[in-house]
C-alpha cells in the first residue's frame, strides 16, 4: 500500500487507538512499520521485563503516555514474596535521559520509590497525568514532589496503593497557580489531611471531575467540598459516619441534591448505615457505584438503597447483600455490565451470597459481562442457567470461599458448570476458577474458550493432561497462573514455543522441578525462566529433582534482569 | 490415557457419608482405558512424577506399584517438626512400603471416580491436588515458610466439614495480611461460631490492599464506638429487683414501641414475681389495675446508658442516635427515676 504518501497514512493510523490494533499495523510492512513507530503516543507494556527502556525510546520517539506492569498478579495475594522487583526508576531515569515528553505514566504493581517520583516531577515539563494502582514503597513525600513540580498536572489518581504517610502536607504543595486538576484519588491513603487545603484546592480547580477522599475526611468537610464542586461526575466519599450534629447531615443531602451530574459513587470506608441516606438524591443517576469498602452495612440498608439505583452499569458490594439482596440488584439493575461481590468476614454464614444469588442476576441482568463473584458455595446447574441467560461473558471470575469445595447438590466436581460458561460465552476472555475440578474442566476450555486470554486456576485439576488441554487448545492465552495444582514436567515441558506466544506463566506449589525449569530455560533462551527459592540459603544449588515451590516465567527480549533478589534464580 | 488418579485411605473415610452407592456411574471415559476397575490405590503424584523429561507414554497400570512405592515420597509434606514427613530429596525411592499403613498428614479422599462414585461432605481435599486445599488448611507448615513464630489456630468444625482435628500449628506468614481480617470478625455475633478460620496464604485471593483496608474498618469501629457496628447489637438489660439481667439485640427492634413491647415480655415475670407470695414480706398482694399500671410503665422507667456514661431517659432522641450510643438498658423504679423523667416524679409524688 504505497500509493499514498507517508502524510495521509499518518493522518489514517491517527484514527486508531487501541495498541492491538497498532500492533497489527505494525506487522504490515516496513514502511508501515516505520509510519507506525514514529507516530505512536500511547505505548502498553504488560510486563516491564519483556523489554528494556533503552528499546522502547528508540523505537517510539513520540511517546507521550506509557502504561507498565510489574510483578505478576498474584503478588495480589501475598503469593510474591518481598523485593521481587518490578523498580519503576530504571524506566523514569531512561525516559529523562531520552528526552521523552512524558505526559501521562499508569504503573500497576509495581515498586515506585520517592525518588522516581521526585525525577518524574522534574524530568516532564509536560506530564499531566500519574495513575498508581496496587503500587508500593512511595509516600507522601513523594507526592508532594508530584504536587509541587508538576505545573499542568490534571490527574492524580491512586488506586489500592500502600503509601506510607509521613505526615508532611502533601496537598498544600500544589500551588496556588495549579488550576488543572481533573481528577485526584487519594482514598488509599491512611492518613490525615488538612480539609481547608483541600477545599480550596477544589475551589480552585472548575475543571475537577473526579474526586476521591481518603478515610480521615468527615461528613462536614465533604459537604463543603461537594458544594464547592457541582461538576463532579465521580466522587468517592472517605468517612460518612454519624455526626451529632444533625444540620450538617441535613446540609449534605441538599448539596448532594445540587449534584445533577455525579454518575459514580464510591469510598465509604467508615459508614454509619444512617448516613447513607445522604446519598440517596444521586442514586437515580448512578452508573456506577462501589460499596465494596463499606463494611458492617445490613444487607437490608443495602437493599434500600439498590432500589433507587436503576441506571446502575458497575456495582462492587460486599456479599453482605444477600441472595435476597441480589434478587433485587436482579429486579433494579436492568442495564448491569459489571459485578463484582466481595465476602466479609463479620456477618454470620446467612447473609452470605450462594448459587442462588448469581442465578437470579443473570436472569434479570442480560447485558452482564464481567463478574467476581466471593461464594460460598455453586452448583452445576446454576452455573449452567447462568451461562444460557448470559452469554455475553467477557471476564468470569468464580471464587468459592472454600476453594475445593465440590457441588453440593450433587457432590460432583464444577466441570460442567464450568465447561458450560465456556461453551456458551464465546466471547471469554478471562477466567477464574474455583470448586472441586477434575481435568475434564480443562478439556472444556481447551475446547471451547477460544478468546481465553487469562486463566486462573487454584486447587484444580487431577494430572498433567488438564494443563495440557489448555496449552493446546487456548490459542489466544496470554497468562496462564496456576496453584497448588497436580501439574508437572510434562504438562510443562510438552509444547515449550507455546510460552513465546504467551506473556507470562506462573505455577506454584505444583509438581514441577528445578531440572525441568533448566531444560526448558534451555531450549527457549527469550524466556526468563525464574524460580524462588526463599527457603535455602542463597549459595546452595537446588537439586535438579527437587520440586519448584514457585515459578514465573514470562518471554523477553531484554534477557536476564539485573535487579532480581538473592532468592530468584533466573535459570 | 492415564487413568484418574485417586488416593483413599481409611482415615479419610471415616467420617465421610459416601453416596457411594447412589451415584450414577459418570462417564470419564475420556479419561480412562479401564472402565471396570474400582477403586484404587494410587498416587496422583506418582503418575505425574516425571523427574525425568519422560512424556512419552503416561504411566500405566504397571507403574502402579511403584507409584504406591513413591505415595508417601513424593507428596508434598510440609515438615512440621517432629512429625513424621519423608526427606525431600532425590531419595525418594528409599521409602518401604510399610509407611503406606502410617497415618497420613493429611488424609486424602476419593474423587468422583471413573465409577461415579464419590465421597461427599466431609471436605475439601480433591485428590487431584498436590496437596489439597484441607491440607493447606489443616496448616501443615512447609519448609517454605520461614515465620518463625508459630500461630495456634483452632479449626472450627464449618458445615463443608474440615477433619476434626485438634490445633495445628500454622507459621505467622500462612495468616499474614489474613490476622486483620480474623481478628476484625470476633465481634459481631456473639457466642455463635468461632469466627477465626484457618487461612491458607492467598485464599481467597483477596488484594491485600482490601483485607487490611477493611480491618482497619472494624478495627476504628470497635475503637470509636465500644463495640462493633454490623448487624447486631446486644446489650444488658438490667431491672431493679430483677435476680438476673437479660440481653436484647437492638438491632431487632426499629421503633421504641418495639422495644418497649419486648422488654415488658421478657421482664413480666419479675413484675408478677414481686407481686407473687414469694416476693419480700410486707408487699401487698397486686390488684389487677396495679398491675395494669406497672407493665404500662407508669411504675418503671427505662433509662439507658450512653457512651459518656450518663443515664438518660430512653425515648427522647430518633431512634437510630438512640442505637449508636445506647451501652445498656436499664429498667428502672419510678422512685429511683426522679433524676431524669418529670412524669415519673409526678407519678411517684402522687403515690406517696
Amino acid at each position: 500500500m504505497n500509493y499514498f504518501p507517508d502524510e495521509v497514512i499518518e493522518h489514517i493510523f491517527e484514527y486508531v487507538g487501541s495498541h492491538r490494533d497498532r500492533n497489527a499495523l505494525s506487522l504490515v510492512c516496513r514502511s508501515w512499520y516505520r509510519i507506525e513507530r514514529c507516530t505512536r503516543e500511547k505505548v502498553f507494556i504488560g510486563n516491564c521485563y519483556s523489554i528494556t527502556p533503552e528499546r522502547l525510546i528508540q523505537r517510539f520517539p513520540s511517546l507521550k503516555s506509557l502504561t507498565l506492569k510489574g510483578k505478576p498478579h498474584f503478588a495480589d495475594f501475598s503469593l510474591v514474596p518481598h523485593g521481587w522487583g518490578g523498580f519503576v526508576y530504571p524506566w523514569i531515569e531512561a525516559l529523562a535521559k531520552g528526552k521523552v515528553g512524558l505526559e501521562e505514566l499508569r504503573l500497576k504493581r509495581m515498586v515506585v520509590s520517592d525518588e522516581s517520583l521526585e525525577l518524574l516531577s522534574r524530568a516532564f515539563p509536560n506530564f499531566k497525568s500519574l495513575v498508581l494502582v496496587s503500587c508500593e514503597e512511595f509516600t507522601t513525600d513523594g507526592l508532594a514532589a508530584i504536587a509541587a513540580n508538576c505545573k499542568r498536572l490534571r490527574e492524580l489518581d491512586l488506586q489500592e496503593n500502600e503509601v506510607d504517610d509521613h505526615k508532611g502536607q502533601w496537598l498544600s504543595c500544589f500551588p496556588d497557580s495549579c488550576t488543572s486538576l481533573v481528577s485526584l484519588n487519594f482514598a488509599c491513603l491512611k492518613g490525615e489531611i488538612n480539609t481547608g487545603v483541600l477545599e480550596r484546592l477544589v475551589a480552585r480547580s472548575p475543571n475537577l471531575k473526579s474526586l476521591r477522599l481518603n478515610r480521615s475526611v468527615p461528613l462536614d468537610a465533604l459537604q463543603r467540598i461537594v458544594a464547592r464542586a457541582p461538576q463532579l461526575v465521580d466522587l468517592g466519599v472517605g468517612s460518612l459516619v454519624h455526626d451529632p450534629a444533625m444540620e450538617t447531615f441535613a446540609k449534605l443531602m441538599t448539596t448532594m441534591n445540587k449534584c445533577k451530574s455525579i454518575t459514580s459513587l464510591s469510598g465509604f470506608l467508615e459508614v454509619t448505615p444512617r448516613c447513607l441516606t445522604a446519598m440517596y438524591p444521586i442514586l437515580p443517576k448512578l452508573t456506577s457505584l462501589n460499596l465494596s469498602y463499606a463494611a458492617g452495612i445490613p444487607g437490608s440498608d443495602l437493599i434500600k438503597l439498590i432500589r433507587h439505583c436503576k441506571k446502575l452499569q458497575r456495582l462492587w458490594i460486599m456479599d453482605s447483600i444477600g441472595d435476597k439482596g441480589l434478587g433485587v440488584v436482579a429486579n433494579t439493575c436492568k442495564e448491569l455490565q459489571e459485578l463484582r461481590v466481595f465476602p466479609s468476614d463479620n456477618i454470620g454464614q446467612h447473609a452470605a451470597v450462594t448459587e442462588k444469588g448469581l442465578v437470579a442476576i443473570s436472569m434479570g441482568c442480560p447485558k452482564l459481562h464481567s463478574l467476581l463473584y466471593f461464594c460460598h458455595q455453586m452448583t452445576n446447574a446454576a452455573l449452567i442457567t447462568v451461562a444460557k441467560n448470559c452469554p455475553n461473558f467477557i471476564r468470569f471470575r468464580l471464587a468459592i470461599l472454600d476453594a475445593t469445595k465440590p457441588d453440593p447438590d450433587t457432590n460432583q466436581p464444577l466441570d460442567e458448570g464450568f465447561g458450560a460458561i465456556v461453551q456458551s460465552c464465546r466471547r471469554l476472555r478471562r477466567l477464574s476458577l474455583s470448586g472441586q475440578l477434575t481435568d475434564k474442566v480443562f478439556l472444556y476450555i481447551g475446547m471451547y474458550a477460544e478468546q481465553l486470554e487469562m486463566l486462573s486456576i487454584a486447587f484444580a485439576g487431577e494430572s498433567d493432561k488438564g494443563m495440557l488441554y489448555v496449552l493446546n487448545g487456548c490459542k489466544k492465552l496470554r497468562k496462564l497462573e496456576i496453584r497448588d495444582c497436580p501439574f508437572g514436567n510434562t504438562a510443562l515441558l510438552t509444547d515449550v514455543g507455546k510460552y513465546e506466544t504467551m506473556r507470562s506463566l506462573w505455577m506454584s506449589s505444583c509438581e514441577v522441578t528445578v531440572g525441568a525449569c533448566k531444560v526448558l530455560a534451555m531450549k527457549m533462551p527469550r524466556l526468563n525462566v525464574e524460580i524462588f527459592n526463599e527457603n535455602e540459603p542463597a549459595d546452595c544449588e537446588p537439586d535438579d529433582v527437587q520440586k519448584v515451590e514457585k515459578m514465573y516465567l514470562y518471554r523477553t527480549l531484554a534477557g536476564k534482569r539485573k535487579d532480581a533478589p538473592e532468592y530468584v534464580w533466573t535459570l | 490415557m492415564a487413568p484418574p488418579l485417586l488416593v483413599t485411605r481409611e482415615e479419610g473415610l471415616s467420617n465421610a457419608s459416601t453416596v457411594a452407592s447412589a451415584s450414577s456411574p459418570q462417564s470419564l471415559d475420556c479419561f480412562s482405558q479401564n472402565g471396570g476397575v474400582s477403586l484404587k490405590e494410587r498416587n496422583y503424584l506418582g503418575l505425574s512424577d516425571c523427574s525425568s523429561v519422560d512424556s512419552s507414554a503416561a504411566p500405566g497400570m504397571s507403574d502402579e506399584k511403584k507409584d504406591n512405592l513413591n505415595l508417601k515420597a513424593t507428596e508434598l509434606r510440609l515438615g512440621l517438626p517432629g512429625s513424621q514427613s519423608p526427606e525431600r530429596g532425590p531419595d525418594i525411592f528409599s521409602l518401604s512400603s510399610t509407611k503406606l499403613d502410617e497415618k497420613p498428614l493429611f488424609p486424602l479422599l476419593p474423587l468422583p471416580t471413573k465409577d461415579g462414585i464419590c465421597s461427599s461432605t466431609q471436605k475439601t481435599v480433591v485428590s487431584g491436588n498436590k496437596r489439597g486445599f484441607a491440607d493447606a488448611m489443616d496448616g501443615f507448615s512447609e519448609g517454605k515458610f520461614t515465620g518463625t513464630a508459630a500461630i495456634n489456630v483452632m479449626l472450627s468444625p464449618r458445615p463443608a466439614g474440615l477433619q476434626p482435628t485438634a490445633k495445628k500449628e500454622i507459621p505467622s506468614k500462612v495468616l499474614q495480611g489474613q490476622t486483620g481480617a480474623v481478628s476484625g470478625t470476633g465481634g459481631a455475633v456473639s457466642g455463635s461460631s468461632p469466627a477465626s478460620k484457618a487461612q491458607v496464604v492467598g485464599w481467597p485471593p483477596i488484594r491485600s490492599f482490601r483485607k487490611n483496608s477493611l480491618a482497619t474498618t472494624s478495627k476504628n469501629n470497635d475503637e470509636v464506638d465500644g463495640k462493633p457496628s454490623p448487624a447486631v447489637l446486644f446489650v444488658k438489660v438490667s431491672m431493679d429487683g430483677a435476680p438476673y439481667l437479660r440481653k436484647v439485640d437492638l438491632r431487632n427492634y426499629t421503633t421504641y414501641q418495639e422495644l418497649s413491647s419486648a422488654l415488658e415480655k421478657m421482664f413480666s415475670c419479675f413484675i408478677l414475681g414481686q407481686c407473687g407470695s414469694h416476693g419480700a414480706p410486707g408487699r401487698e398482694m397486686m390488684s389487677e389495675s396495679k398491675l395494669k399500671d406497672l407493665l404500662h410503665g407508669s411504675e418503671y422507667v427505662l433509662t439507658y446508658e450512653d457512651k459518656d456514661g450518663d443515664w438518660m431517659l430512653v425515648g427522647d432522641v430518633p431512634w437510630e442516635m438512640f442505637i449508636d450510643t445506647c451501652k445498656r438498658l436499664k429498667i428502672m423504679k419510678g422512685s429511683d427515676a426522679i433524676g431524669l423523667a418529670p412524669r415519673a416524679v409526678e407519678k411517684s409524688r402522687s403515690r406517696s
